[in-house]
């Protein structure tokens, strides 16, 4: 009994933030249903016995994914109260998808094939969360956990090639002309006298090539 | 009245913030960044599907594929700001109705 109240309670929680989320006007406002959302989702899933997955939700979407997002609020400089709302033209279409697809999903869910009592298997001498999911992970999935590697590099060398601009009077390395040059334009043998050092002296050969964009 | 917490309950719940979300979408005209949240939310809804039946059949796999989801909502995520600052960069807002390049 006691957790089909505490799973009551994370729910409505799930459900308070989803709708501040769609509701808010202002992104920030989103944000923090945002917050509140995934919160509550790592609470469930610590009752469903993932904790391992709980704690990484936090991790990753209140530390990762939400500083993010107000990263990017921060750089936009947008009025966000003077954006305009077309919301209305859309509401009776909207709200006809929307309701459909809830009541296909309900009735799938209800009285579908998974509307079959399943129990729950008795959760003794099983290992911890942990342990299970790494024996499985690296094992039976290591190929996809592989290329979910691949998946986030794809994503980190796209954001960066998507948001990088060259600016002019920035001076970057030119790594060929770095190996091309050969020893008679980057050194100079001098002999300075003593008591005197190299003085005005500078280097015969050397001459500063352009400086490539 | 409290009934027993069954797969059945997690799977109404899920479709409903599933459908929340894409509420969000459908009728959200403003802003690009509250799609994205959005999208956010229809993924957590699928893993919460994953998680509740992985627990319901004490199988370990949906936890696994709820993982994936996770890293996909991450590299999702980062792409999609990412073309958010471009847009912002490029037409100086980032209101929906401002991509009209294609006259969608």
């Amino acid at each position: 009994m006691l957790p089909d109240l505490i799973f009551a309670l994370f729910a409505t929680g799930i459900l308070v933030g989803a709708g501040l989320i769609i509701a808010a006007r202002n992104p920030m406002l989103g944000m923090l249903g945002m917050l509140v959302t995934f919160v509550n989702a790592a609470g469930l899933f610590i009752l469903f016995g993932a904790e391992f997955l709980g704690l990484l939700l936090i991790m990753v979407y209140l530390g990762a994914i939400a500083v993010m997002f107000l990263f990017v609020l921060m750089t936009i400089d947008q009025e966000f109260f003077q954006l305009k709302d077309k919301g209305r033209a859309y509401l009776p279409l909207g709200l006809i998808t929307v309701g459909v697809l809830a009541a296909e999903f309900i009735l799938a869910a209800n009285f579908g094939l998974f509307s079959t009592n399943i129990t729950v298997l008795p959760a003794t001498e099983q290992p911890q969360n942990i342990v299970q999911i790494g024996t499985v992970l690296f094992t039976t999935y290591a190929l996809p956990f592989q290329l979910s590697g691949l998946v986030l590099l794809t994503a980190m060398v796209g954001a960066i090639v998507l948001t990088h601009r060259p600016r002019p009077g920035v001076r970057r390395q030119s790594i060929t002309q770095q190996v091309l040059r050969t020893k008679n334009e980057g050194l100079t043998m001098t002999k300075p006298k003593t008591g005197q050092g190299l003085g005005t002296q500078t280097a015969k050969h050397w001459k500063p090539k352009s400086v490539s964009k | 009245m409290f009934y027993m917490l069954t797969l059945s309950h997690v799977l109404t719940f899920s479709a409903l913030l599933f459908t929340l979300g894409l509420a969000g979408i459908v009728l959200n005209r403003r802003n690009i960044i509250a799609i994205l949240m959005c999208i956010e939310l229809m993924l957590l809804a699928v893993s919460i599907n994953l998680v509740g039946t992985s627990y319901f059949r004490a199988d370990i796999a949906g936890q696994i594929v709820s993982m994936f989801i996770l890293t996909v909502a991450a590299a999702e995520l980062a792409i999609g700001l990412a073309i958010v600052t471009l847009f912002f960069r490029n037409r100086g807002t980032i209101e929906i109705d401002a991509a009209d390049l294609m006259k969608g």
